[in-house]
């Protein structure tokens, strides 16, 4: 199943619609908590980024029995170094947005962290592409 | 219909039916029924007279129902005159209550925030709705419980014999009926019975002027401390609790707040009053007095002590009966009972929700309701659990006579859902002016 949903860049007040509605439709599928939550911390933090960086963006959410992957593309400024994006605690995040309680440089770690397997692409003047998987029978509870 | 926050409501025949494990006992449908079908069951009021010692447990709100001329001594007078041999307030268990909730909440850090326990509806709403919470609940039973228990102990170890005490509250909610019927977390209720509150308040005030109340001035007879007096009202709990405390009244509100507690958008909350009814329990279903002007009368009341804490008599009344009670102070695990998911397979859940996301596209998606259920998406559904047809929306009926459906058929179809009655002339039937 597809669901699409769309971001605009500085909209902090809609960004978390995503993943509201993806965490109604996971529960209707009777997906288990756990990954519901990671499904919905990790898709939050990816609108947010999208909210406080790019100028819109667009989510695309993949669901079937096995795994749930989202893919996250925006049109905006990219990364020049993702390596250094990645490091928690690491922000480019302007006065304003930290002023709002954002940016504090935890957001795509946390995206990471949350995932299965995770994917970032960059171009530099252009967008950012992420692709978070979930998967349902999820390694990280195996112990 | 359209008032139920978990969508449990359709109209079937004529008449509203209620799914069961949807429901949360809030009563915001009683509170809306123009003809006054949905009643809230109580226990008949001679089932007092079974017992030799008949304990009217009453809430605070009680005594906020009654004309300014009718003081707290007077509606206690009238209680016995209707046949009740002593009268009890829930809110004294209060003072107990506080450092045992603020002690878990110190121990739980890793289950924040805490939700009260105060409001059955609002247990019964994160159990359907916000599964996932079910362990952040506040496994302390609520002052009604614990003074249920602590009277009962209390009679029984002054030799007053079990069977003959008989404790009844006075309700002014259906939730709270419910979890004396069907308790959450408990093996059974220490209540006798439950009777609500408009009846009890229908018979004391026909006491009252009919005089046989004595006129008692304004003594405060109660000796409850500011802050018990004043529990059961919003930001009750909230201010007496350590920490981060948020209270929030009102179903919808509430629900509106669970979802960003569930999405983790709220952080470094450490304990959350909610209350299902808008001005809490002082806007019970059951209540007679307008929910502000109780508020503000209890808080009258409470005013009269200096400190929050200080009140007119020997406070703490309970700790005497502290081994009693700490065998009953924790409620046991709440479970989750989901009712939101569309199958417990999930294969087959995605199956039908590809379906409601077919039916969607040809639903008017105008929420009318003559379906019988309460949203185009309800109905979606209803029809995908096999509940319901796609025949039963007035616009794809329409569609539908154009070509092969009888206008006969869906005339049929429109009065099994709304009953044959609701298509003839009624000059009587209940107009609501807003």
């Amino acid at each position: 199943m597809n669901f699409e949903f769309k971001v605009q860049g500085g909209d902090f007040v809609r960004a978390g619609n995503a993943s509201s509605q993806v965490k109604k439709i996971l529960k209707q599928l009777n997906v288990d908590s756990a990954i519901i939550k990671r499904v919905v911390v990790a898709l939050y933090e990816g609108e947010v980024n999208i909210a406080a960086h790019a100028f819109n963006g667009i989510i695309n959410v993949e669901i079937d029995t096995e795994r749930i992957l989202i893919k996250l593309d925006d049109n905006g400024p990219g990364i020049p170094d993702i390596d250094l994006a990645m490091q928690p605690g690491y922000s480019t995040a302007s006065p304003i947005v930290r002023e709002m309680g954002f940016g504090a440089g935890m957001g795509l770690p946390n995206i990471k962290n949350n995932s299965d397997d995770f994917k970032i692409s960059s171009v530099v003047g252009k967008g950012t592409h992420l692709e978070i998987t979930v998967n349902l029978k999820s390694t990280k509870e195996e112990v | 219909m359209r008032a139920c926050p978990t969508e449990a409501l359709r109209v079937i025949e004529g008449k509203a039916h209620l799914h069961a494990n949807r429901c949360i006992d809030c009563g915001e449908c009683y509170r809306v029924c123009p003809t006054g079908a949905i009643i809230v069951e109580q226990d008949d009021f001679q089932n007092i007279f079974n017992y030799k010692r008949r304990v009217a447990l009453i809430p605070s709100v009680l005594l906020g129902q009654y004309p300014d001329n009718v003081t707290p001594g007077m509606v206690i007078q009238a209680l016995k005159n209707i046949g009740f041999t002593d009268v009890f307030e829930v809110e004294d268990s209060v003072e107990y209550l506080i450092p045992q909730i603020n002690e878990y909440i110190a121990k739980n850090q890793n289950k924040k925030p805490i939700i009260s326990s105060f409001c059955p509806a609002i247990v019964r709403l994160v159990q359907v709705k916000f599964p996932w919470l079910v362990g952040n609940i506040l496994l302390i039973r609520p002052p009604l419980d614990l003074t249920a228990s602590y009277i009962r102990g209390m009679l029984t170890s002054n030799g007053v014999s079990n069977n003959d005490v008989g404790i009844f509250y006075i309700t002014p909610c259906a939730a709270k009926i419910a979890a004396i019927k069907s308790p959450v977390g408990e093996e059974f209720s220490e209540l006798n019975g439950v009777i609500n509150m408009d009846l009890i308040y229908n018979r004391t005030l026909h006491e009252i002027k009919k005089k046989n109340v004595n006129k008692i001035p304004n003594s405060f007879l109660s000796d409850l401390s500011a802050r018990s007096i004043t529990w059961a009202l919003t930001n009750g709990e909230a201010v007496n609790i350590d920490g981060r405390c948020m209270a929030i009244d009102g179903i919808h509100n509430v629900i509106e707040f669970l979802e960003k507690i569930e999405n983790d958008e709220v952080n470094g909350v450490d304990f959350l009053e909610l209350r299902a009814c808008d001005e809490s329990c002082a806007g019970g279903i059951l209540a007679a007095a307008n929910r502000f002007i109780t508020a503000e009368l209890l808080r009258n009341h409470a005013k009269q002590f200096l400190k929050p804490d200080q009140s007119s008599n020997n406070q703490n009344k309970l700790q005497k009966y502290e081994q009693l009670l700490m065998g009953k102070i924790n409620l046991n695990r709440v479970e989750p009972r989901s009712m939101v998911k569309l199958d417990e397979d999930m294969a087959k859940a995605m199956k039908k929700m590809e379906r409601v996301k077919r039916l969607m596209c040809y639903l008017p998606g105008v929420d009318c309701g003559v379906c019988g259920a309460p949203s185009c998406l309800a109905l979606a559904e209803d029809i995908v659990q096999g509940e319901g047809a796609i025949s039963h929306c007035v616009f794809l009926q329409k569609i539908m006579e154009q070509n092969k459906l009888d206008p006969e058929h869906s005339f049929r179809i429109m009065k099994k859902i709304w009953g044959t009655n609701r298509f003839y002339k009624d000059c009587d039937k209940p107009i609501q002016n807003k």
